[in-house]
């Protein structure tokens, strides 16, 4: 799982049918630190999340386990919202 | 599995309802000669690790929600399954 921080909203019309009803996020991973690591990328929501907001997700066929898990096709699920930047302890900063 | 040490830990009150009862660890991995190394993760906690302990995180779904939730099918991808004691490295040759 990575911190990553909820950069945008991707909108789709046609899509798999296991993907309806679904929000569909752009994240920008972030590191222990909150600094940018990597490029933004797709992230399917599974908590509510919005856009600015501080999550976590899981990758690998795990992220398609909160939802139909045979059917959802997804490799990247956000499964918390971290409640705000200052509940990220991290002892190295 | 990966050597790290935990960093910390984050607090996430809205999450997947499987994370219930665990901790999220900030983890960062080192060498097995313990310095640290760029890549960071978070992982639930299964074996009750605290900030500063050297860990051995499993990366692989399955095991991961087993070892945390006693359960497969959960969306971990990360959890801590052991805290390491010491490592006993062969000396490198010079």
């Amino acid at each position: 799982m990575q911190i990553a921080r909820v950069i945008g909203t991707v909108v789709s019309t046609v899509k798999n049918e296991s993907l309806e009803g679904r929000k569909i996020l752009l994240v920008q991973t972030l590191d222990a630190d909150l600094k940018e690591k990597g490029k933004p990328m797709v992230a399917l929501d599974s908590v509510g999340a919005g856009v600015g907001e501080l999550v976590f997700w899981c990758r690998g066929k795990e992220a398609s386990f909160p939802f139909r898990r045979d059917e959802t096709p997804t490799d990247c699920t956000i499964v918390g919202i971290i409640d705000s930047d200052s509940h990220v302890f991290n002892s190295g900063k | 599995m990966l050597i790290a040490r935990v960093i910390g830990n984050v607090v996430a009150t809205q999450k997947n309802q499987r994370y219930e009862g665990s901790r999220v660890m900030l983890c960062r991995q080192i060498t097995p000669e313990g310095e640290d190394m760029d890549y960071t993760c978070l992982a639930l906690d299964a074996v009750d690790s605290g900030e500063g302990d050297i860990v051995v995180i499993a990366q692989e779904g399955w095991s991961a929600s087993t070892a945390a939730t006693g359960r497969p099918g959960a969306a971990i991808d990360s959890a801590i399954v052991g805290v390491v004691d010491y490592i006993d490295l062969l000396a490198k040759e010079k």
